[in-house]
């Protein structure tokens, strides 16, 4: 990977304390490059989740800024924070697709940011963007459910929308937050393929919650590990002793996370 | 070997109470439920007419099917199928607006939506009668009075029913819009309403279920559909005409009950 | 799919949406059905808007209630209110013990349960206030006649649901007492009921706030209780009297409609 060094991400002295007074993240400073391929590493409940959700402002912070391509989301509002936010895809857990809706309506989704209101309110999506749709389906494999409804797919097909989806939105980044937890090995193999096929041939940036330290060592270039809120290490994947993976799951069974 | 004995059941006290209170008040309410009821006064030809009841509907007058004058039983029925339809779709247009009101997300105060749910609770219990007699007063007498009694009277169930809809949404499908740069519209159009839509439609179906039953009744004070004829035929102790409009209602209101669960059992 | 430019496409173009017949069936319907049935009807915006002074008139007016008037009035509603509580029991205690009667993993003989069901299905068709216009040609006006048209309304609310309740339940212990040779009656009190009491209560709450709200028209039609007096002040255009009842009627179901369903909410935790 070429790795321009340039900044695409900036925590400064980031923090995050829930109204209950539970502290999410805690003084976390952090540059991501862009083209990086991330794996974010901890115990559910360490902050994991928070970090990622804080980088697009699904939530709001308490202190500290984050910058975006060098501009602080932030301090963005209404608009502006929209377009940002178009540039940062974001794969969930639990898929988060429309289960209603058809797979190529989830997958123009990603496009919706691009056009005004009033033309996405009457579903006129461009030919291309259609076009750019069912191309993004048929690079996860997807193209025959086109028409299908989403709830129809399997777990593992409806993360591969998901990834279509992202694929429509063409972002610089792409948050991934704990994307394979409730699928089966295969399955999560293959997805955590997509996400490399994205930053190798598209040069996205990748951040990804991984539960499973096996994933997390096949597939990431950087570990950050977090512990209570706050970043407990931050390394080359390729120098990273086993020592510091029993050290971030506190001695205990982090090797075969499977669930929580 | 020596057993223990067994200790009596462990029991709150407090709690015993609190059983004993409530049933005690409920008693209470039965026992003050039966004072000033006049039971005595039941008319000496009620038997007679129990009997005359169900002879008409054993024998019930057929002839009053149909006539071809529009004055005839199918008539009424189909109007009284038509005030409950537009009804219903004028209802459920009003309750959209009042749902996301009263509908409690983390989006607004939770006082907002304390506000649209009693004013929800203000409309479904204005009595739908008085509400229809207001309207014959703007449209005159007839079915038109009907359709917006029931149109503005649903509201109150119809709104609360979306609400709760809302508020069991699944959120990811909204968060997967806001991430990827949408606005609060397109979180609407592209998350919120297709997540919505199959409860909406089965909440809808069932209180036009609801809105039929209203629809029969509505014309015992002059807002059109069966009621009308019901009373009259009633009032002049017509009973094998009441007969036939019994079963007119009955058979009518039991298809519809049928046609509506089956659509609705498909939208799961 | 054309392609224009004439180049072999080197991805495969988005195929064409299938025409799905059932979506246009479902449309026309509506549409349809919204046309014939605002002819039917009459019913017409314009002429509603321009009458509409006649209808807020009336509701001018009943936005100035005759306080003096209430001491009529609340006698009257708790009057209504005994009314609606003892349609709810007579009601609900005749459908426990039907609703017994109409479950199939109780009474596993199908031809009961089926002619009871469908005695059922037929009481549960006719509207409340058309109950009390039929009772009240049989027994004459009075409270009686609401007490029992709510009686036969609460029956078809209440038995639909505990029947249901009823086959839900987990057959488990029904079995285990099978087995050790227990008696119907058994089964039922000692397996059954224990696995529904709560939402038998809870039914019947329900059943009691509709009958609330049911209970202060019946009047209208001479089954007692305040709808009497509210055809009585709008017969003679009193529409500040007719306020004051509304106004108290909203209060009192408002009021019965928030205990109730706290009171639900509870047991069913």
């Amino acid at each position: 990977m070429a790795n321009a060094n340039t900044p695409m991400i900036e925590c400064k002295n980031v923090s995050k304390v829930y109204p209950d007074g539970t502290v999410g993240l805690k003084d976390i400073n952090l540059t991501i490059n862009k083209g990086e391929f991330v794996v974010v590493v901890g115990l559910s409940g360490a902050g994991k989740s928070t970090l990622l959700r804080s980088i697009n402002r699904l939530q709001d912070v308490s202190g500290g800024e984050i910058l975006i391509d060098g501009k602080s989301i932030t301090a963005a509002k209404g608009k502006e924070l929209r377009l940002i936010r178009r540039d940062i895809g974001m794969i969930f857990q639990s898929f988060n697709l429309v289960k209603r809706s058809s797979v190529l309506r989830n997958v123009l989704v990603g496009r919706v940011a691009y056009y005004p209101t009033w033309k996405t309110t009457f579903n006129l999506f461009s030919k291309e963007d259609k076009q750019k749709a069912y191309e993004a389906l048929q690079q996860v494999g997807l193209a025959e459910k086109v028409y299908n409804r989403a709830d129809e797919l399997s777990g593992g097909q409806q993360q591969r929308v998901a990834i279509a989806r992202v694929l429509e939105q063409n972002p610089k980044i792409i948050l991934a937050d704990e994307p394979t937890a409730s699928l089966d090995p295969e399955t999560s193999k293959r997805i955590m393929n997509d996400l490399k096929m994205l930053n190798e041939k598209y040069g996205m940036t990748v951040i990804a919650n991984l539960h499973s330290v096996e994933l997390a060592k096949e597939f990431g270039q950087r570990v950050i590990g977090i512990r209570a809120g706050q970043v407990v290490y931050d390394g080359k994947m390729s120098e990273t002793p086993e020592s510091v993976f029993t050290n971030i799951y506190n001695g205990g069974n982090g090797k075969e996370a499977a669930d929580d | 070997m020596e057993y223990k004995q067994l200790a009596p059941a462990p029991k709150s006290t407090a709690k015993r109470i609190k059983t004993w209170l409530i049933v005690i008040i409920s008693l209470a309410l039965l026992i003050w439920s039966f004072t000033d009821m006049d039971f005595g006064g039941i008319k000496p030809s009620a038997k007679q007419i129990v009997g005359s009841i169900f002879n008409g509907l054993l024998h019930p007058d057929w002839s009053y099917v149909y006539t071809g004058d529009g004055e005839d039983l199918l008539s009424a029925l189909w109007e009284t199928i038509c005030i409950a339809f537009l009804g219903t779709f004028i209802s459920a247009i009003i309750s959209l607006p009042f749902a996301f009101w009263a509908a409690r997300t983390k989006y607004k105060h939770w006082f907002t939506s304390r506000l649209g749910k009693i004013v929800l609770a203000i409309i479904r219990s204005f009595p739908e009668i008085v509400l229809a007699l207001m309207f014959i007063k703007a449209v005159g007498p007839g079915a038109a009075a009907g359709v917006l009694a029931l149109g503005v009277h649903s509201v109150g169930m119809l709104a609360k029913l979306f609400s709760e809809s809302i508020e069991n949404l699944d959120e990811g499908a909204n968060e997967a819009v806001i991430a990827s740069g949408g606005s609060k519209w397109h979180v609407m159009m592209f998350a919120t309403m297709p997540n919505l839509m199959p409860s909406l439609i089965s909440n809808t179906l069932y209180r036009f279920d609801v809105s039929l039953r209203s629809a029969s009744v509505l014309g015992l004070v002059g807002a059109g559909g069966i009621g009308y004829p019901l009373m009259t035929a009633l009032n002049y102790r017509m009973w094998s005409r009441v007969g036939i409009i019994l079963l007119g209602i009955i058979i009518l209101v039991m298809i519809v009950d049928w046609i509506s669960g089956w659509i609705r059992s498909k939208l799961v | 799919m054309t392609n224009k430019s004439g180049q072999a496409p080197v991805v495969p173009g988005l195929p064409k949406k299938k025409f799905k017949l059932m979506n246009w069936v479902w449309a026309i319907i509506l549409i349809g059905g919204l046309f014939v049935s605002t002819q039917e009807t009459n019913t017409s915006l314009p002429v509603l808007f321009q009458n509409f002074s006649n209808f807020t008139e009336i509701f001018v007016e009943m936005a100035k209630p005759d306080w003096s008037y209430s001491g009529t009035v609340i006698p009257l509603v708790l009057q209504t209110i005994k009314m609606a509580i003892l349609g709810t029991f007579f009601g609900s205690l005749a459908a426990f013990f039907y609703s017994l009667l109409i479950a199939r993993n109780v009474v596993k003989n199908k031809v009961v349960t089926g002619v009871f069901r469908f005695i059922m299905n037929i009481i549960r068709t006719i509207p409340d206030l058309l109950l009390g216009a039929i009772f009240v040609a049989i027994v004459g006006t009075g409270t009686f006649a609401g007490v029992l048209a709510l009686s036969v309304f609460t029956f078809g609310v209440v038995v639909k649901l505990f029947y249901e309740a009823i086959e839900t339940i987990d057959n488990g212990p029904i079995e285990a007492l099978t087995a050790v040779g227990a008696n119907k009656w058994q089964i039922i009190t000692d397996a059954v009921l224990p696995q529904v009491m709560t939402y038998f209560i809870s039914y019947t709450l329900y059943a009691f706030e509709i009958n609330v709200r049911a209970s202060t028209v019946l009047g209208y039609i001479g089954a007692g209780g305040i709808g009497l007096y509210l055809q009585q002040t709008l017969d003679v255009f009193q529409y500040e009297r007719t306020g004051t009842i509304i106004i108290i009627i909203v209060i009192v179901v408002v009021l019965i409609d928030y205990i109730s369903s706290k009171a639900r909410e509870a047991l069913m935790k």
